[in-house]
């Protein structure tokens, strides 16, 4: 049996992050996007907290700022959802639409 | 006292009068406008008895001075703010008073205005019966009277041009008084803007005095004029009183401006008699002799006056010779007979000037009104070929209008006999042999006047009756109301000249020794100074020459206006329908000359007025009128729009360097070179979000495979 190391960590995150770019730049709905933006921003959580295990092997158990870190990106991931979903709302009532490549007005 | 301390009342009492008819009139009764309107005159004409009574009472133990009310401050209120400065440098006060000044001058002026002026009231009761338009007509009477009077009664040139002006508006109101008539209402045109020519003298003339003597005030006027100060024939003065003069001549209708009068004829037959024959046109013989002391200190201008006035004489008199409607005999009568009076103005010979206003007064003002009764019983017809044989129909207004005509002619001893010798004589008598030529001219007037006047007697009561039977049928003697100032009247006309029954004749020449204060107060002191005799005043002269030779200008008179009856009676005696007249059978175009009256009115209308055409006869190119208004539409218009011009020329080149060099090079330029770079650049952005995040993330790819791999 093989132990989990970071390295797997690090692959799952990449993986994660891939699927998030991936997201963002083809799906025209809004929502999904927001969501693809959760799984990049998830991703990097899981790089953090990986970082901080590995950080405590070398240092002793109180290193714990990479999860410290992500648990401030999950509390600003919320506040961003929140944001964006607002945005979104108000967006579908005047477009009555929420694909992404409709909302292009902002151009020469 | 109490008349002379309010005397002011009698101008107001026709005020009053007017007042209710402008107010009230429209809901008046006939009955109460004339008994409003007429009564208010007659208590003026009382009241004005009254003051002249207790002048004389009052003159007499003051020296004879005038007697002077300032009612209160009008202009100028004495606070220093409306000062000017004299011709002499000095500071004077600009102060205007309505006041009110009698002397024996304006007493005579105020006791025939009233007394004529309640006589035409009385008279209109029973002409206007019938007309339209009642209570505006008396309203504007009575405004005349009011006007009139304070013209009168006035103490300074500028109050006296208030009643000037008042009662030019009254008799523009009363020549146009049937409006709906075009000529009527052109007449009233004409009136008024011949008489604004004068105006603008008198307001000139009035600058004058008081730059020059420093007060519009008569009795400082006269103070100053009388001290000695000013040489006699001063430029300054000469320019006044000609200026004066010219005021006098567009109202009193003195050549060159007389054109107006003839037509006023288109007013009603009583206005005619009061404002156009008895009293507004002696106006300008008042104001004259009002002056007189400025007019003795210039000899140029009473020349002036006495040429004007003997030349209007004989115009207006050879007009009347042949004139058709009975009321324009008499019109030209009247500008004849005013140029009479101002004859006497200018020979010196105030008094008698004076004395012939008065007598003209009643004899017109009675030939008007007769001729009015005319009208009337003639059904409105106003033209002498076609009158005739009314002596017997309408006796009252026949024997009236024959003692007038006696009067006007000159035969002893009605009215006009005296004052018109009076002013013969005076012109014979002045010094210089060119006053002789006056006084033919006056002598030919003289005999003028008797066959007009004759002929319109002749013409109208006398010869075969000419007019239609409808017309005949109608024919009745006037209401009592009519005849009864017609009686007055001629009982005026025959007494009136006893007044001033001269020396000569075994008179004591009362008229003129009661003027004197007016007139000859300090006039000896002048001319004893300057050594001058020419402008010796009437009372004066009589003493230095009472000769034969007044006895056989007298007789001379007397001739003439007999030859003239004779004349005239040898020609319309048995005048029948289509009789020829006379001065036509031997000299027809003299005949068409007179009866187009020399033509000047299309004369004045082709200067004036732009008029090309007499009839057929091509008068010339263009008047002064024409040509001022070429001048103005082509050189000064020219010259106007020439700037304007210029100006849109030079505006439109600025405004193409601002267009196309200054906001397109300099403002525009780097705006289009903006714009032509960003079509490139704006070819990045084409708004998808998506698009901008795969350029963001290659980007991030490429940064990473560059620095892996490098």
């Amino acid at each position: 049996m093989m132990e989990i190391s970071t390295l797997h960590y690090l692959v799952l995150g990449a993986a994660l992050f891939l699927l998030g770019v991936i997201g963002v730049l083809t799906r025209r709905n809004v929502v999904i996007v927001l969501m693809s933006i959760e799984l990049i921003l998830n991703a990097v959580n899981l790089n953090l907290v990986a970082f901080s295990r590995y950080w405590q092997g070398l240092h002793g158990p109180s290193a714990l700022h990479g999860q410290v870190f992500a648990i401030f990106i999950i509390t600003d991931a919320a506040a961003e959802a929140a944001v964006g979903l607002g945005i979104l709302i108000a967006f579908f009532r005047n477009k009555e639409t929420v694909n992404v490549d409709e909302v292009n007005l902002l151009k020469w | 006292m109490f008349f002379l301390n309010n005397i002011y009342l009698i101008p107001l009492l026709p005020a009053f009068g007017a007042a209710v008819m402008f107010f009230f009139g429209r809901k008046l009764t006939k009955q109460t406008v004339s008994t409003v309107c007429v009564g208010a005159v007659v208590l003026a004409f009382l009241f004005a008895c009254g003051a002249v009574l207790q002048y004389n009472v009052w003159a007499g133990a003051h020296d004879h001075q005038p007697f002077e009310k300032v009612v209160y401050t009008w202009l100028g209120s004495g606070t220093g703010h409306l000062n000017f400065l004299t011709h002499g440098g000095s500071p004077a006060d600009f102060k205007i008073d309505a006041g009110y000044l009698l002397d024996p001058l304006s007493g005579i002026w105020l006791l025939f205005v009233t007394g004529v002026g309640m006589l035409i009231h009385i008279y209109s009761i029973g002409y206007m019966a019938h007309e339209g338009g009642y209570y505006r007509f008396f309203g504007y009477l009575n405004l005349f009277m009011f006007s009139m009077l304070t013209l009168i009664l006035a103490n300074n040139y500028v109050l006296m041009f208030v009643g000037w002006e008042g009662v030019g508006l009254c008799s523009y109101l009363l020549i146009g008084f049937y409006f709906l008539r075009k000529s009527a209402s052109d007449a009233a045109n004409k009136a008024f803007i011949v008489n604004r020519i004068g105006d603008a003298g008198f307001i000139l003339g009035m600058f004058f005095i008081a730059w020059y003597l420093g007060s519009l005030r008569y009795i400082d006027v006269n103070a100053a004029a009388r001290s000695g100060h000013f040489q006699i024939g001063d430029p300054i003065i000469t320019a006044a009183t000609l200026l004066l003069f010219v005021g006098a001549c567009g109202k009193s209708a003195q050549l060159p401006l007389y054109v107006w009068l003839p037509d006023a004829m288109e007013g009603p037959t009583p206005v005619s008699a009061l404002i156009h024959a008895a009293t507004m046109v002696t106006a300008g013989v008042y104001m004259v002799a009002r002056s007189n002391a400025l007019f003795v200190l210039a000899p140029t201008s009473m020349k002036t006056v006495a040429i004007v006035g003997a030349l209007t004489a004989i115009f207006a008199a050879s007009i009347g010779l042949v004139q058709n409607d009975i009321k324009r005999v008499l019109a030209y009568s009247t500008v004849s007979q005013l140029g009479y009076m101002f004859l006497a103005l200018g020979v010196g010979a105030f008094a008698a000037g004076v004395f012939h206003v008065f007598t003209h007064a009643f004899f017109k003002a009675l030939l008007f009104l007769g001729a009015g009764s005319v009208i009337h019983a003639m059904s409105g017809e106003q033209d002498m070929r076609n009158m005739g044989d009314l002596r017997g129909r309408i006796p009252t207004t026949y024997r009236t209008m024959f003692i007038a005509t006696l009067a006007i002619a000159g035969i002893p001893p009605f009215a006009g006999f005296f004052s018109k010798d009076e002013i013969l004589w005076q012109t014979w008598t002045s010094e210089g042999g060119a006053y002789r030529i006056l006084w033919g001219i006056g002598y030919i007037t003289a005999l003028m006047t008797a066959f007009y006047m004759f002929r319109l007697i002749y013409l109208t009561f006398i010869s075969k009756p000419r007019m239609s039977h409808e017309v005949e049928h109608h024919i009745h003697e006037s209401p009592v109301s009519m005849t009864g100032p017609l009686v007055v009247l001629a009982v005026m006309s025959l007494f009136a000249g006893f007044l001033g029954f001269p020396h000569s004749l075994g008179g004591s020449d009362r008229f003129a020794r009661y003027l004197d204060p007016v007139f000859a107060r300090g006039e000896a002191h002048v001319l004893l100074e300057q050594g001058e005799a020419a402008q010796l005043a009437a009372g004066e002269k009589e003493e230095k020459h009472t000769s034969p030779a007044e006895f056989v200008l007298m007789g001379l008179s007397v001739a003439a206006a007999i030859a003239g009856w004779l004349l005239a009676g040898r020609s319309y005696r048995d005048a029948t329908k289509g009789y020829v007249e006379p001065i036509n059978a031997s000299a027809p175009p003299v005949y068409n000359t007179l009866l187009n009256k020399y033509y000047v009115d299309e004369g004045y209308d082709y200067v004036f007025t732009g008029r090309r055409k007499l009839g057929g006869v091509r008068l010339g190119a263009m008047g002064l009128g024409e040509a001022s208004s070429w001048f103005d539409a082509n050189v000064v218009d020219g010259a106007v729009n020439a700037s304007g011009w210029l100006t849109r020329a030079v505006a439109a080149l600025s405004s193409w360097w601002d267009k196309w060099i200054i906001d397109g090079v300099g403002v525009n330029g780097p705006a289009i070179l903006a714009r032509m770079l960003s079509y490139p650049t704006r070819l990045l952005e084409w708004g998808l979000v998506q698009w901008y995040a795969l350029v963001m993330t290659a980007g991030l790819v490429g940064f990473v495979f560059y620095y892996v791999y490098h």
